[in-house]
């Protein structure tokens, strides 16, 4: 079977698997990193978004061989250590409006906000309500309220 | 400790302290345990009167309450060497955050901090008989009492063990943090006395138990974020599939082109066994397993099956020739004996199937041994699925271990083990362990619904009064099957008059249904026909779509009368809660405010659940919002503003419950609007989220709020499934209020054309994409 390099989480790992297998399944069943979750495998639901060199994108629909030896991923396990301190200010202002409900979505949730954040911020504007409808993850439990305002907090956090 | 009856302090004379006997025991262990029956709480109904209605007096909540009653078990807490609580409560954690509630309940009892209580997830425990069932919005209403006891008796003991180690006596020591003090300023930890306060043997201790009063809380009623926050926004919280069981490979299932179709034969077996990654393929009652390395090799191993298929169960069927079975089955509405000037309001409403699944979607691992089983998934009633197992595996149920663990969601859709049962089949049929789970498209295709139902509504009235209200509410079947059903046959003797003859539905119908207005003569009937679905009571079974239809005729009745809508629900009114929390909403939303054309408010009321909830929503239905336009979405009217207001009695965690509301709100607003399946020759054509337009981000009103009204209740309320009937209602009421039209059918896009591509049916799961990297931002 091929190999595959690439970084995980500041730590660079080798796996062996076909070329075609999803990086959700690499991640989630060969490396056994659980973050990322599974809710549709088509690049719908979101819930398994993730970072690529600092970007968010969906693992579901990557296969493991797109993914090169430079390549830095970052899953929600890895993102606090992204940052100075002990958890990324947008899972502070998670914790802060108690979001979460199942929690299901919701590490697909932070890091698709943070992204989010980051493009709007590059763009030189603050995050507004239509930025907000943008979001495409799923929250089953429905507890988009708090996630716009959690949003809100965390950007101007960051 | 001895096992002499613990008496701590006099009976005190404040008012709302309460103090009783109850029974408890000491479990014999090296650190403190005290056990309490569950059901200690079980104070007799005042008889029911000759009622307009029953749920007023009695309802589905203390149909579950006394159902727990005859079972003599225990629930244990216990004070380890930490000096932290641990408690295994027989009830599952689904995302309603019954684990931090319950923790807050035992903090406060105990004098400790709430992250000094665990709050695990107790396995099936058969015992229990019915007492192990997460439904109805019951658990802290039949919970909260038994855990407090065994809170206050541990308390005493530990107490008591101070007094003595301290030379001191328990009516001078204070608690507090999980520390007990002695007037001197001497003190001992709670782990320092779980050893000192433990029992050598399991005794009964008849103990005097004074449970705190409300006006001494100082966690019950705290705005308390959930526990296991931090784990879910690090990662680090567990669900099935993210549980290591050695050896227990990923596992899909090939399921037939139509709904609940089987398979017949596999005519490429070897093949899909020699492709990569795959190492076992077999066929079981409900399609074909596959298991391999990765849940990717098994789509892959699905999409290349060729599989021969009998027929399903409502094959060349759809949406209409289903409906027309439902209108052959309605109860005709009675014509009532009503003055010769009455005028009549007559409505008829069609609600379309929807979907209850979560977003984790059914799934299990599962072990199946020759000797033994051992299954782990997210289960609201694990005893009778542990039961299905045994009989599936072919295995006495003391052999089956089912591990309940936290579900992502539930919404009715974990009432049933679906995900576990089959995990064990295919577990059985590798004789391999498993992490079986089902693909999204299997979800809306074969998984459980809210049935399709219509409801049909007659009013009269004649001078400003409401002479008769009679609705007929016909439904698909809903399957009770998951264990409700036996507890009402063995609840029955204790079920108040009116209820004898009735089947499962009708008496769920009944105990939960209830139109809180001075209407004259109100009848409300269900009929249920057509078990070829597979359904489940999705968050407020029948409520959501009965209560719609109720609040859109009150409307119409106001309309007739001339009367605004929220003047006519308060003069109506039965209760003053009720009609407090309409209050309070219309003065927070502003009812009644000068809207544009296109857009209005509605308002609507719900009483279930030993609450009372109000809602006001502001309505957008102009073309510029109607028909704005995002990829691959379903817009349509912009609900932009919503308040609820709930009174849910005794709250313990107003911010859980304020969670709970808007939960409730989203499932609202996606059922009103936007979310259905629609049932096309013989099979659901939805199979992403894509497809089936669950609320989404740009769905949700950019206001948002939710008020919980001060109560002096010493009763919990529910919370899960308060918030979702009361939205329904008044969404549908602002929508015909801003486009003028009274809806029929609901959702009410469900007649615009499809707005996807229909995913194939062979394969039943589509493929991954593998374009991801082109949506990076």
């Amino acid at each position: 079977m091929p190999e595959h390099t690439f970084v995980v989480n500041g730590e660079k790992i080798t796996v062996d698997v076909a070329d075609d297998v999803r990086l959700l399944w690499v991640l989630r069943d060969v490396l056994g990193i659980k973050g990322p979750k599974y809710g549709c495998g088509i690049n719908v639901c979101k819930a398994c978004t993730s970072h690529i060199n600092g970007k968010a994108f969906n693992p579901c629909a990557v296969p493991v061989s797109q993914v090169s030896e430079s390549d830095e991923i970052t899953t929600i396990e890895g993102l606090a250590d992204t940052v100075p301190g002990d958890l990324h200010p947008m899972q502070e202002a998670w914790l802060e409006k108690d979001v979460a409900q199942c929690g299901y979505c919701q590490p697909g949730q932070i890091m698709a906000a943070v992204a989010l954040v980051n493009k709007v911020h590059a763009e030189g504007r603050e995050i507004t309500d239509t930025d907000l409808d943008t979001i495409r993850n799923v929250c089953r439990c429905g507890t988009y309220a708090r996630i716009r305002k959690a949003v809100k907090a965390g950007a101007a956090r960051m | 400790m001895t096992s002499e009856p613990l008496h701590s302090v006099q009976p005190s004379a404040r008012r709302g302290t309460t103090r009783r006997g109850f029974i408890g025991y000491l479990i014999a262990g090296t650190t403190l345990a005290v056990a309490v029956d569950l059901n200690l709480d079980a104070p007799a109904h005042a008889a029911v009167p000759s009622p307009p209605q029953i749920p007023e007096a009695y309802d589905l909540n203390d149909l579950l309450t006394d159902a727990a009653r005859p079972t003599a078990q225990l629930v244990t807490v216990e004070i380890r060497e930490d000096g932290h609580a641990y408690f295994e409560i027989p009830r599952a954690e689904v995302g309603q955050g019954i684990t931090t509630s319950t923790a807050m309940i035992l903090a406060e009892e105990l004098d400790l901090p709430v992250r000094h209580v665990h709050v695990s997830l107790a396995p099936a425990r058969p015992e229990l008989i019915w007492n192990q069932l997460t439904g109805g919005s019951n658990t802290t209403v039949s919970t909260m009492t038994p855990v407090r006891v065994a809170a206050a008796i541990a308390k005493g003991a530990l107490l008591q063990a101070a007094a003595i180690e301290l030379g001191s006596v328990v009516t001078l020591l204070r608690s507090k943090n999980g520390v007990i003090e002695a007037p001197d300023g001497s003190s001992r930890t709670y782990g320092e006395l779980s050893v000192k306060a433990a029992s050598s043997t399991t005794v009964e201790v008849e103990a005097d138990v004074k449970l705190k009063a409300s006006s001494e809380f100082k966690v019950i009623g705290t705005p308390t974020k959930r526990v296991d926050a931090m784990d879910i926004v690090t990662g680090r919280k567990k669900f099935a599939m993210d549980y290591d069981v050695p050896g227990a490979l990923p596992t899909m299932i090939c399921r037939a082109p139509t709904l609940n179709g089987t398979p017949k034969a596999i005519r490429n077996k070897a093949e899909v066994e020699a492709m990569p990654g795959v190492t076992d393929v077999a066929m079981i009652d409900t399609g074909i397993a596959v298991r391999a390395r990765t849940f990717g090799q098994c789509i892959d191993g699905i999409r290349a099956l060729e599989v021969d298929w009998n027929a399903g169960s409502v094959d060349g069927e759809d949406d209409a020739s289903v409906l027309a079975n439902l209108r052959k089955a309605e109860i005709p509405l009675a014509v009532p004996k009503i003055p010769l000037l009455a005028k009549t309001i007559d409505m008829d409403f069609e609600f379309m199937f929807r979907s209850s699944a979560a977003l984790e979607p059914n799934c299990a691992v599962a072990d199946v041994r020759s000797d033994r089983a051992e299954i782990w998934a997210g289960l609201k009633i694990p005893i009778v699925t542990q039961g299905r197992i045994a009989e599936a595996v072919g295995l006495p149920q003391t052999k089956v271990k089912v591990n309940v663990v936290e579900s992502g969601g539930s919404f009715g859709h974990k009432l049933f083990g679906d995900g576990a049962i089959e995990a064990a089949k295919a577990s059985k049929a590798f004789g391999k362990p498993v992490r079986l789970m089902w693909h999204r498209a299997d979800e809306p295709r074969q998984g459980r619904l809210r049935p399709m139902a219509t409801s049909r509504i007659r009013a009269t009235h004649l001078a400003g009064q409401v002479l008769t209200f009679e609705q007929r509410h016909t439904s698909v079947s809903t399957d009770w099957r998951h264990g409700f059903g036996e507890m009402l046959t063995a609840t029955a003797v204790s079920l108040p008059p009116g209820l004898g003859n009735l089947g499962v539905s009708e008496t769920i119908f009944t105990l939960s249904t209830e139109l809180p207005y001075d209407f004259g003569v109100v009848t409300q009937l269900l009929n249920e026909t057509d078990q070829r679905f597979n359904t489940s009571a999705m968050r407020n079974p029948y409520s959501a779509d009965v209560r719609t239809a109720n609040e859109l005729v009150v409307d119409a009745i106001a309309k007739a009368m001339g009367k605004d809508p929220l003047d006519l629900r308060l003069e109506f009114l039965k209760d003053d809660r009720t009609r407090k929390v309409l209050k309070k909403v219309a003065e927070l939303g502003n009812w009644g405010r000068s809207m544009p054309a296109g857009t209005a408010q509605g308002i609507a009321i719900h009483k279930e659940y030993k609450g009372a909830t109000a809602c006001l929503v502001e309505i957008d239905c102009r073309p510029e919002t109607v028909n704005r336009k995002i990829r691959d979405a379903v817009t349509g009217p912009r609900v932009t503003k919503a308040t609820l207001v709930v009174d849910a009695g005794l709250v313990v965690n107003p911010t859980g419950l304020k969670a709970q509301m808007m939960g409730g709100f989203s499932d609202g607003l996606a059922m009103t609007l936007t979310s259905s399946c629609h049932l096309e020759d013989g099979h659901f054509l939805e199979a992403s989220w894509d497809n089936y337009f669950y609320t989404r981000e740009w769905n949700i009103p950019p206001e948002f709020e939710v008020v919980v009204m001060p109560s002096d209740s010493e009763q919990p309320g529910g919370a899960g499934e308060a918030g979702v009937a009361v939205s329904c209602a008044a969404i549908a009421c602002a929508y015909a209020r801003a486009t003028g039209k009274m809806p029929k059918r609901f959702p009410i896009n469900h007649d615009d054309p499809i707005g996807f591509d229909v995913k194939e049916f062979v394969p039943p799961v589509p493929a991954s994409p593998t374009n991801g990297l082109d949506y990076v931002y």
